[in-house]
């Protein structure tokens, strides 16, 4: 061999974060190479906020408090919405790799072995930043105004980044669990689908009969979106930032490890 | 390094699905810097084998070890002393050719500098220069199989296990491929093959172990293998049990196989025609009358159905069938 190959002497720990980064970086290569993929991420956000805008703009606006125009009002819930369907993707990926095989040989090579979901889950990340600049920046073009501050927008971005991790995680139990993509697009539009409609994401609850506001209230879409909303509206939070941020770390908390262990199960068979 | 003679040494592994026992007491061992050859039919739990071998599988009973470390305790260690190449090539598709080698070569814990050097030597060696900067999704089958080997050479491991390697390859592919495992070989490398060809087994590997519903049925060099079961043979049939009794019984040890159900008796011959004589003289002496002789001329499927323990009737009714 022509080449010497020299080995990096690094503690365990390290070298596991090196795995992660390297995987991370693996994962964002094929956001940025999946064209149909990234398509979708630039064009979904568009088509969904001018939609919405128009569609519902007129019926729902004459139920919000006055001064509230329904496009700063749907901006919270569909940048939450986008990326609630977007944990998808993740869901996609972690599939996509345990039924080519490519996870057998991460495996069989001396890497951490979870390393491969924190890759996707992260990558994530990237394409929801995407996401949510495309739409910001059209919802600026078609009139979207905000008055929060910069501390505001940064708030936003955190509790957003939260929710994208937690959201993503349990993504990644759906990949784990499902047979194929395909069932992996069913399961995720029986949980995501219900799950951001009934919320008040597009409309306020108030409109809403007994039982479906009951569960809409209650539910952390709701509180991820009332949040963002009342941020961007310059509105005061209330209890609704520490009731999104419990939910989204209560979720993390359940499907990061839970997700690595159905994955360790799955592939150590 | 715990030092023993064996690079690869498997005792007695048992492995079920449910109630359905894959492997049934497999062992084996390899010397460093040898090949041997996993040869068995579709099913036969080779696949199984080598993942339980490479660390990705559990088994039920026996035990394994790769350069003296145990694949259960010492799974890590194992794992930087093996690469895999497994029966479906597990590249990154999205990832262009130089990227696999070069992230699978990090991932192995090599410096940056060393993963990119040791890449580009490797994409020069397995002809991938041209296509290193494509998409893997876009390369052929063959040149896909390179890839995949070439990635889990990137750290030069000692020991590595090629599933099926040139399963489904054109012939100029697995002439190819066959060429890359020669020069693997002649740099001492410690190989475990799997596959279905008695002829790729025969021109690659030191020694041969054939396996058939999860447990050996033979096993030594190919020369070894050839002669017990390759050579051309005499199959004499008779007209009742008695006979092929008796027909057993002053033939002795020349009897290399016989049928009941057909009422014959097979004998191996040997290289000259002297057999055949004296083996017809010894029936005469006894007074055996013979019903039908026929000679088979053992064609490469002959000796593997053979070796994997199906019925002679079975084994022509086969040939006949795939011809
Ligand atoms: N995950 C599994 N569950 C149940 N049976 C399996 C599984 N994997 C393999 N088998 C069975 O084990 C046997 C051996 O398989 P395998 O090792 O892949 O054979 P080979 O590689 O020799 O073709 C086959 O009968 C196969 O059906
Ligand atoms: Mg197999």
């Amino acid at each position: 061999m022509a080449v010497e190959l020299v080995f990096e002497k690094k503690p365990r720990f390290i070298a596991a974060i090196n795995d992660s980064l390297l995987m991370i970086k693996r994962s964002c290569t094929h956001i940025l190479r999946n064209s149909d993929q990234l398509l979708g991420a630039f064009f979904q956000p568009i088509m969904f906020l001018v939609l919405f805008a128009t569609v519902f703009g007129g019926a729902v606006s004459k139920a919000l408090p006055p001064g509230v125009s329904y496009l700063d009002f749907l901006m919270a819930g569909i940048i939450v919405q986008t990326v609630a369907f977007g944990s998808t993707t993740t869901a996609i990926a972690v599939c996509n790799d345990l039924q080519k095989g490519i996870v057998d040989r991460f495996r069989s090579l001396p890497m951490n072995n979870l390393a491969v979901l924190n890759g996707h889950v992260i990558s994530d990340l990237l394409r929801n930043s995407i996401s949510t600049t495309v739409m910001l920046v059209t919802g600026l073009v078609i009139g979207f105004r905000s008055s929060a501050s910069v501390l505001d927008w940064l708030c936003i971005t955190g509790i957003l980044l939260l929710f994208t991790l937690s959201f993503s995680w349990l993504a990644a139990i759906v990949g784990v669990f499902a047979k194929s993509v395909e069932a992996v697009q069913w399961l995720t539009f029986v949980i995501i689908f219900p799950l951001t409609f009934a919320s008040t994401a597009f409309v306020p609850a108030e409109g809403m009969n007994r039982v479906l506001k009951a569960f809409a209230v209650n539910q952390p879409i709701t509180h991820v979106v009332e949040t963002v909303r009342a941020l961007i509206l310059g509105k005061p939070v209330g209890d609704q930032a520490w009731l999104a941020i419990v939910w989204c770390v209560g979720i993390l908390v359940v499907a990061m490890p839970l997700a690595a262990w159905l994955f360790r199960r799955k592939t150590s068979q | 390094m715990p030092h023993t003679d064996w690079a690869i040494e498997a005792k007695n592994l048992t492995k079920s699905y449910g109630s359905v026992e894959v492997l049934k007491g497999i062992s084996l061992r390899v010397e460093r810097g040898t090949m041997l050859a996993l040869l068995g039919p579709n099913g036969a739990g080779k696949t199984t084998t080598v993942r339980i071998l490479s660390t990705l599988l559990k088994f039920d009973g026996g035990t394994a070890t790769i350069e003296g470390y145990d694949v259960q305790s010492a799974a890590d260690d194992v794992r930087s002393v093996i690469g895999l190449t497994g029966q479906s090539a597990a590249v990154d598709e999205l990832l262009t050719g130089r990227e696999n080698l070069v992230m699978m070569g990090r991932l192995y814990r090599l410096t940056k500098a060393s993963a990119t050097a040791r890449a580009e030597e490797l994409l020069g060696e397995f002809d991938l220069v041209k296509a290193a900067d494509r998409p893997a999704k876009t390369y052929s089958g063959g040149m896909r199989r390179r890839l995949d080997l070439a990635v889990s050479l990137i750290a030069t491991p000692p020991v590595i296990f090629l599933d099926e390697p040139t399963t489904g390859l054109d012939p100029r592919s697995r002439l190819a491929m066959w060429e890359i495992i020669k020069k693997l070989m002649a740099a001492g490398t410690t190989i475990l093959l799997t596959t279905q060809y008695l002829e790729e087994a025969d021109q690659l590997a030191d020694k041969i172990v054939v396996i058939d519903g999860g447990k050996v049925i033979a096993e030594g060099t190919a020369a070894e293998l050839k002669s017990k079961v390759g050579k051309d043979r005499l199959e004499l049939t008779f007209s009742n049990a008695k006979m092929l009794d008796q027909a057993v019984k002053v033939l002795g040890n020349r009897v290399a196989d016989s049928s009941d159900k057909a009422l014959s008796v097979t004998i191996v011959i040997q290289d000259n025609n002297e057999d055949i004589r004296t083996t017809l003289e010894v029936l005469a002496a006894a007074k055996l009358n013979i019903s039908e002789m026929a000679i088979h001329k053992p064609t490469l499927d002959d000796v593997f159905l053979s070796l994997t323990g199906k019925q002679k009737s079975d084994v022509s009714q086969r040939i006949k069938e795939t011809k």
